[in-house]
């Protein structure tokens, strides 16, 4: 019987309700009296010198309320980036300012330089038209390679080659050349790890208003983490404090990573109301997202693995060039190193790892996590460096893999990171079982007698979650703690709140994190309400991103509840004059061990607010309780994945038969979430592998930034999924033994399908070593031509 | 986006010659516009009603002649703001040569787009230069020519053929 309470129930998303029917409150359904529009005249070219403004004539447009410009934004912070990451000099980071509003030079189609506030949408979108804007256009920086060379022009002008850091980590040049000089075979690859647009569903929005009276801000923004908008931008941009300065992130639809950051939009809109003294709206349009959103992905990597006579993996080293954009965005410097260099090692045990990144500025729009954020781009190159070494070897490329399996925990690999436990044989045994391997030959046979190529592809995965441990993060450079909060707090008559710093934009965790709460207290879910999203409300949490909700924060509601239930227990001793070490609590009743004894839960937690007979001297009335957990070490979910595709010769196009996941996500709080988590970011995955990619012209026009040009998965571009996570080896150090689940599907999946196509095209006689993605039939078509 | 491509128009080079610099003519020979004032020697400004796949736009801008070497060649530079659509700009290289019959036109075209335009009109804005740039060929044909036989215009052009007395008017000028 499965079960379908607390821990471990498929109980179905309650949010669900609001969501299906049309009932969710995002922000774009806020409006408030008074309030004006804004729309934000951005740069079309995307690298050149402003030469004039002249917004007179917009001025005088109806509805106009005021034009704002660079010059309004001069003193006034620029956007922080939250990670200050050291080059292999010891120097930091290049950190240009990121202005607000443009200041003297444009660097990316699609920067904001003057935002109309008026009365309708409407005239502010007629005024900006009327704005006299002259801009000198200069040479764009667009490739990365040709950024760093000297001759380059600059995106910003007092920095030449364009770098932002050159980074290198893992082990000293020495031990990595050692290995390779040894090596009885080296497989090289060069690949691109293609740009994404994250495209959540709901576009940005953000709508401010100000209290005069009290001097009091709120934003309500379409954010992953409130409580980190109030901080960056209190603090680093407007100067205002917290407590006169609230953030709501209500009802999201979608934030992949780019809804993270802290954008020119919030800050804008925060600023202008208290010029304006009235609430100002900007909702984006799917064009603004395509560019102004953070940008994901674009690496460009040499990579280069040394083995021994036995096909051992004794060498790793990687060279990659990462796209930072025109600015760089909040979390954009962390992406390539440390949760991308730190994952290098995958699921094996290879001695000598050396990751190298230079990270580029250029003139597009700036890139940040997505989905994964850095460990898609570690996972891809090696499993694909991989695979393409069982194929010169001539090995059988599971078994390539499993003969370097990390098969002893814990594991500290040469990049760092200590992992606490896996199985990564039980994982590779329960994927071969649900993907049929015997069965392949004759599928690949039904295909051929259709005249299709079939191909078969594999890969492992592992990912670091549960971000971060604040101590550790802190000496690689994170400018802010990565512990998070919950507060929970029980009512008079037993319902309880809990607040949480997580935010919930498609995880369930309105859902799931109640099952935790009532399996701790034996009580119903339906007694247990979430609240998040509002600073106002919840304690100071880091949000959501990172797969870390449930084993950070879902670590600090265990830890408060732990607290109401050691307090519970003093009231319900005190009640039944027992002592506290002899209460148990179990379904929700309170019972002297040994007697027939007992309170109810609601009898506690009524004395705890009408404490007519209570213990006074000893506790105080009420029953909330705070915490504040900071993880002692990354989670590391890990998996295997495998997919099986066809290819039409003719055409190219390859259609995917068959995808199966078997992923060790540590204990599962709600398996229904949980698959359906794996998935969206299988769909995510198979999107990047197949379909989507973001791509700029020479001048740094942005050519692929509609639904017409920039393709998106379907649902007739998926398959059936195969997903199971019964393979749990339970996290070693958070309270509930999770990993996390929410990255895993987009990491894993883009190998299995590439190494599948290049698969079915050697089979079938073409001799081709890789091809980037997206896969598409073009490429696909090309590569068999030779 | 780059182009080029030959036409023969049935006239003497320095009557082609004139036609391409006056801006009765361009004005009536760049599909879509609706304004166009200036002189060969100090620049065009012009105004131009154009849509692009799904993006509509009024252009305005400035055209500009250069490398004038009468009556071979001439290059012809211009840029237009839509602005929320973008911007458009580019150049033609016009080579006119002495054929039997008239003059062989020779033009080597160089186009970018920016902004909304390029966003959304990447994928059709080769096409759409190229569909420019016939008609506006087809229209100095028609202007130094006259119009083509009815019976050999597409029905969809009808109507332009029906005013068909008001093209040809630059020839008739000339020739008096």
């Amino acid at each position: 019987m499965p079960k379908d309470h607390g821990i471990g129930a498929a109980q179905k998303r309650r949010e669900d309700v609001r969501f299906l029917t049309g009932a969710g409150k995002y922000t774009d359904d806020i409006n408030v009296y008074g309030q004006t529009y804004c729309h934000f005249l951005r740069s079309d070219v995307a690298h050149g010198k402003i030469t004039s403004i002249d917004t007179s004539a917009a001025e005088a447009m109806p509805g106009v309320v005021r034009i704002f410009t660079g010059k309004d934004f001069e003193g006034i912070g620029g956007l922080p980036c939250g990670w200050q990451v050291t080059d292999k000099n010891g120097d930091p980071m290049q950190e240009p300012p990121h202005p607000v509003l443009a200041q003297g030079k444009v660097r990316h189609v699609g920067e904001p330089i003057c935002a109309v506030v008026a009365e309708t949408l409407e005239q502010a979108r007629d005024a900006a038209e009327a704005i006299e804007l002259e801009i000198e256009e200069l040479p764009a920086v667009v490739d990365m390679r040709g950024a760093l060379e000297g001759g380059s022009a600059r995106v910003h002008d007092d920095l030449p080659g364009n770098l932002c850091y050159d980074w290198q980590f893992g082990s000293d040049t020495a031990t990595v050349e050692a290995a390779f000089a040894s090596a009885a075979h080296v497989t090289t690859l060069e690949l691109v790890n293609n740009r994404l647009v994250a495209n959540p569903m709901e576009p940005r929005v953000a709508l401010a208003e100000y209290a005069r009276a009290g001097d009091e801000s709120t934003l309500y923004t379409t954010s992953q983490n409130p409580h980190v908008i109030r901080l960056l931008m209190g603090a680093f941009v407007l100067g205002i404090p917290e407590h006169k300065l609230r953030v709501v992130a209500p009802d999201v639809g979608g934030g992949f990573g780019t809804k993270i950051f802290h954008y020119a939009e919030e800050a804008f809109v925060t600023f202008a109301a208290r010029q304006i003294n009235r609430p100002v709206k900007w909702t984006s349009t799917r064009s603004e997202a395509f560019m102004s959103d953070a940008h994901g992905r674009d690496h460009v990597t040499k990579i280069e693995l040394a083995l021994d006579a036995d096909n051992n993996f004794i060498g790793l080293r990687t060279d990659t060039l990462a796209n930072m954009g025109a600015y760089l965005s909040t979390f954009a410097s962390s992406v390539p190193t440390w949760l991308h260099g730190t994952l290098m090692a995958g699921n094996y045990k290879t001695p000598a790892i050396q990751v190298n990144v230079k990270a580029v500025f250029t003139n597009t729009v700036p890139v940040d996590a997505y989905r994964g954020a850095g460990r898609p781009e570690a996972t891809f190159q090696l499993e694909r460096l991989v695979d393409k070494a069982a194929r010169e070897l001539g090995v059988d490329p599971i078994k390539l893999r499993r003969q370097n399996f990390i098969d002893s925990f814990p594991y500290a690999t040469p990049v760092a990171v200590e992992y606490d436990t896996g199985n990564y044989v039980a994982t590779m045994d329960k994927l071969e079982e649900m993907i049929d391997i015997p069965g392949f030959a004759a599928r690949r046979a039904e295909s051929e007698a259709k005249g299709k190529l079939r191909g078969f592809g594999v890969n492992c995965y592992i990912e670091a979650c549960g971000i971060a441990p604040s101590n550790l993060v802190g000496q690689l450079g994170a400018r802010a703690g990565l512990y998070d909060a919950a507060t929970v707090r029980v009512n008079a008559t037993g319902s309880i709140s809990v607040m949480v710093g997580a935010h919930s934009h498609g995880q369930g965790h309105e859902t799931a994190f109640p099952q935790v709460v009532a399996d701790m207290l034996g009580i119903d879910e339906s007694m247990i309400e979430i609240v998040h999203g509002d600073t106002s409300k919840i304690p100071f949490g880091m949000g959501t991103y990172g797969s870390r909700s449930l084993a950070v924060c879902g670590s600090a509601m265990v830890r408060a509840t732990e607290k109401i239930i050691n307090k519970a227990k003093k009231i319900a001793a005190h009640l039944m004059e027992a002592s506290a070490g002899d209460i148990e609590l179990k379904d929700g009743m309170f019972t002297v061990a040994g007697t027939d004894k007992s309170v109810a839960w609601g009898d506690v937690t009524l004395a705890a607010y009408v404490p007519h007979n209570y213990p006074l001297t000893e506790i105080e009335p009420g029953l909330e309780e705070t915490a504040f957990y900071d993880p002692a070490n990354f989670t590391y979910p890990a998996g295997a994945y495998a997919c099986e595709v066809e290819v039409d010769p003719e055409t190219g196009k390859v259609t995917i038969e068959r995808f199966a996941a078997a992923d060790d996500f540590g204990n599962v709080v709600n398996p229904m979430i949980v698959e359906g988590q794996v998935h969206g970011g299988l769909a995510q995955g198979i999107g990047q592998a197949l379909l989507e990619t973001c791509v700029y012209d020479a001048d740094g026009q942005l050519l692929s930034a509609s639904y017409m040009d920039y393709a998106m998965p379907r649902a007739s571009d998926v398959p059936f999924y195969k997903v199971d996570h019964s393979c749990a080896t339970p996290c070693t150090h958070n309270p509930l033994g999770v990993k996390g689940c929410g990255e895993a599907g987009a990491i894993g999946s883009p190998p299995a399908v590439v190494n599948a196509v290049l698969d079915a095209l050697n089979h079938a006689g073409h001799d081709v070593a890789h091809i980037d993605m997206p896969v598409s039939p073009h490429r696909v078509w090309q590569a068999m031509q030779g | 986006m780059q182009m080029s491509d030959t036409r023969v128009i049935k006239a003497p080079r320095e009557v082609v010659w004139a036609a391409i610099l006056n801006p009765e003519v361009l004005k009536a020979c760049v599909p879509g516009c609706t304004e166009l004032t200036g002189t060969a020697e100090e620049g065009f400004e012009a105004t131009v009603v154009q849509k692009v796949g799904p993006v509509k736009a009024t252009f305005k801008g400035m055209v500009t002649l250069s490398n004038m070497a009468e009556p071979e060649t001439v290059t012809l530079s211009g840029e237009g703001k839509g602005g929320a659509a973008g911007f458009a700009k580019g150049g033609a290289n016009v080579s006119f040569k002495e054929v039997e019959g008239g003059t062989e036109l020779t033009y080597d075209v160089d186009a970018k787009v920016g902004g909304k335009l390029a966003q959304l009109g990447s994928r059709i804005i080769d096409g759409f230069a190229k569909k420019m740039a016939d008609q506006f060929f087809t229209n100095l044909q028609d202007a130094v020519e006259g119009p083509a036989e009815p019976e050999d215009a597409p029905e969809a052009e009808g109507e332009a053929a029906a005013e068909g007395k008001k093209k040809g008017w630059f020839k008739r000028m000339v020739s008096g």
